[in-house]
C-alpha cells in the first residue's frame, strides 16, 4: 500500500521497535523499508543523509525526515492526535508532563542498563560474541535498583505516568522484550509484584503483538 | 500562581539545565538547595519529589516533576510566551526538528559527555583517580557525535534552526564542563563547534548560572 510513511530498518532493532509499536497503536498506515545493516546499509552515504550518525531508525513522511526513536514517536503522536490511542501522549499538559518525565526516566534510567544486557545476553551469543560477565553484574545491579523504583511508582499508579498506557510505558517494551523473551531474565519482571503486573499487561497489547510478529517474520 | 520550586544543587548539570532555562525564560522560582553530600537525595522526603533519588526535582502547586528535560519540556509550553523564545513554533514539523535535536543531546552526547565530566572534572574535585581508559573510549564516542554537529552546525546556525533553543539550551552544564578540561580539544578543533560553544556559553542566563555556584 502507498503511504507517505516510512520506517526504515530492522524491526528486531530495539529503537526500530519502539517506533513499530507506536505507528500501529496509533493505527497510522506506514511503509517498512529494510536497512541490511550486515551489510553496512546504515553506513552508506544514502543512509547518512536521512540518520546522520548511521543507526536505525529513520522516519520520513511528506513533510519531514526523522531520527531518534522517541523524538519520532512524539512527532506521530503530536501529527495523528485524532487517530488510534488518543491517550497515548496524554489529552492535557498535565498528562503528557507525567508521561515526558516517565520516558525521560526510561531514556535515562532504564534504557543504558537493559540496552547492555540486551546486547550482552541476547545480541552478543548469535554474533558469536564473547560476554562481558562483569558488565552483565554491574548492570543487572543497576537495573534491579531501577526496577525497585517501578516497582514502588506501580503500587500507586496502574502504568508508569498514570491510569493509562502510554508513550512511557510503550518505550519500554523493546528491551524488556529481549530480557524477558531471548536472555532469560523475566524473572527481574516477574519477581516484583506491581512490575510483574504491568509487564503482563503492556506485553500482552496488540500492538506489541503484532511488532513481536513483524519480527518473528523478518528472521 | 503557585510559586515554582527547584530542589537542586547548583554543582549538578542537571540542576544547572533547569536553571540555565528558567534564568532564560525570566521566570520567578525559588531555588531548595539539596545538600547532597549528606545525602539528602536520598532521604525519604526528597524521595516524594524524585523516587530515583536525583536532582533536580520541580514543584508547581501539586504538580510535581523530576527528570530534567521533561521539566523544562512542561515550562516551556506553558510559559512560551515569557522571556526568550526556545521552542521553534509552527507546525507539527518544526516542532518535530526540535525534538530531534533534543533527543540527540540526551542520547548521543549526554552519554559520553557525561562519562568525561566526571572523570575530567567531578573525579579530580573529589580526590579520586581519573580512569585514562574510560576517558579514551568516551572521548572517541563523543568525536564521533562532534563531526556530526560540525556538518550540521557549518548549515544551520544553531542545532535546530537559526536561533537558540532548547535543544542547545540543554548541552551547557556538559559543555562547561568539558571546556574546562582536557577535552575541550574536542571541540576547539571543529570550528563550527566551537563558535556554537562559544555562542551559548556567552549567554547572560548562563553566568548567572555561574554567579549562582559562588553563592
Amino acid at each position: 500500500m502507498a503511504t507517505p510513511v516510512k520506517v526504515h530498518g530492522p524491526p528486531l532493532s530495539t529503537a526500530v521497535s519502539r517506533v513499530l509499536a507506536c505507528l500501529i497503536e496509533k493505527d497510522v498506515p506506514f511503509q517498512h523499508v529494510p536497512v541490511n545493516m550486515a551489510k553496512g546499509e546504515h553506513k552508506s552515504p544514502d543512509f547518512l543523509k536521512i540518520q546522520p550518525f548511521g543507526q536505525v531508525p529513520a522516519f520520513q513522511d511528506e513533510a519531514i525526515s526523522l531520527f531518534e526513536s522517541r523524538a519520532i514517536c512524539r512527532y506521530v503522536c503530536e501529527k495523528y492526535a485524532e487517530n488510534g490511542n488518543k491517550w497515548l501522549y496524554g489529552t492535557n499538559p498535565l498528562a503528557k508532563a507525567s508521561i515526558d518525565q516517565w520516558v525521560e526516566a526510561e531514556g535515562q534510567s532504564f534504557n543504558p542498563p537493559s540496552s547492555v544486557l540486551v546486547f550482552q545476553l541476547a545480541f552478543a551469543p548469535r554474533m558469536n560474541l564473547k560476554q562481558d560477565q562483569s558488565l552483565i553484574s554491574q548492570n543487572e545491579a543497576k537495573l534491579e535498583k531501577v526496577l525497585e523504583v517501578y516497582e514502588k511508582r506501580l503500587g500507586e499508579s496502574r502504568f508508569l505516568a498514570g491510569d493509562d498506557f502510554s508513550l512511557a510505558d510503550l518505550s519500554h517494551l523493546p528491551n524488556a522484550h529481549y530480557l524477558a523473551n531471548v536472555a532469560d531474565r523475566g524473572e527481574m519482571f516477574t519477581s516484583k509484584k506491581n512490575v510483574g503486573r504491568w509487564w503482563g499487561e503492556i506485553s500482552s497489547r496488540d500492538s506489541w503483538k503484532k511488532v513481536v510478529e513483524m519480527q518473528k517474520q523478518s528472521t | 500562581m503557585s510559586v515554582m520550586k527547584v530542589h537542586g544543587n547548583s554543582f549538578s548539570t542537571s540542576t544547572q539545565r533547569v536553571l540555565a532555562f528558567l534564568y532564560e525564560k525570566d521566570i520567578e522560582f525559588q531555588f531548595v538547595n539539596v545538600d547532597m553530600a549528606a545525602g539528602e537525595h536520598k532521604s525519604e522526603n526528597f524521595l516524594l519529589l524524585n523516587p530515583f533519588g536525583q536532582v533536580p526535582a520541580f514543584e508547581e502547586g501539586d504538580l510535581k516533576l523530576f527528570e530534567s528535560r521533561a521539566i523544562t519540556e512542561y515550562i516551556v509550553q506553558e510559559y512560551n510566551d515569557k522571556g526568550t523564545q526556545l521552542l521553534l513554533p509552527g507546525s507539527n514539523k518544526t516542532m518535530a526538528v526540535l525534538q530531534l535535536w533534543k533527543e540527540v543531546e540526551a542520547h548521543r552526547f549526554n552519554p559520553p559527555s557525561t562519562k568525561l565530566v566526571f572523570e575530567l572534572h567531578y573525579k579530580p574535585f573529589f580526590g579520586m583517580a581519573t580512569d585514562t581508559a574510560v576517558v579514551e573510549e568516551s572521548e572517541a564516542e563523543l568525536a564521533k557525535v562532534l563531526d556530526v554537529y560540525e556538518a550540521r552546525l557549518a548549515q544551520s546556525k544553531y542545532l535546530a534552526c537559526d536561533h537558540f533553543t532548547l535543544a542547545d539550551l540543554h548541552h551547557l552544564p556538559n559543555v562547561h564542563y568539558l571546556m574546562g578540561s582536557s577535552a575541550k580539544k574536542l571541540f576547539d578543533s571543529r570550528p563550527h563547534v566551537s563558535a556554537w560553544v562559544a555562542d551559548i556559553m556567552a549567554r547572560p542566563a548562563w553566568s548567572k548560572v555561574l554567579d549562582k555556584q559562588k553563592q
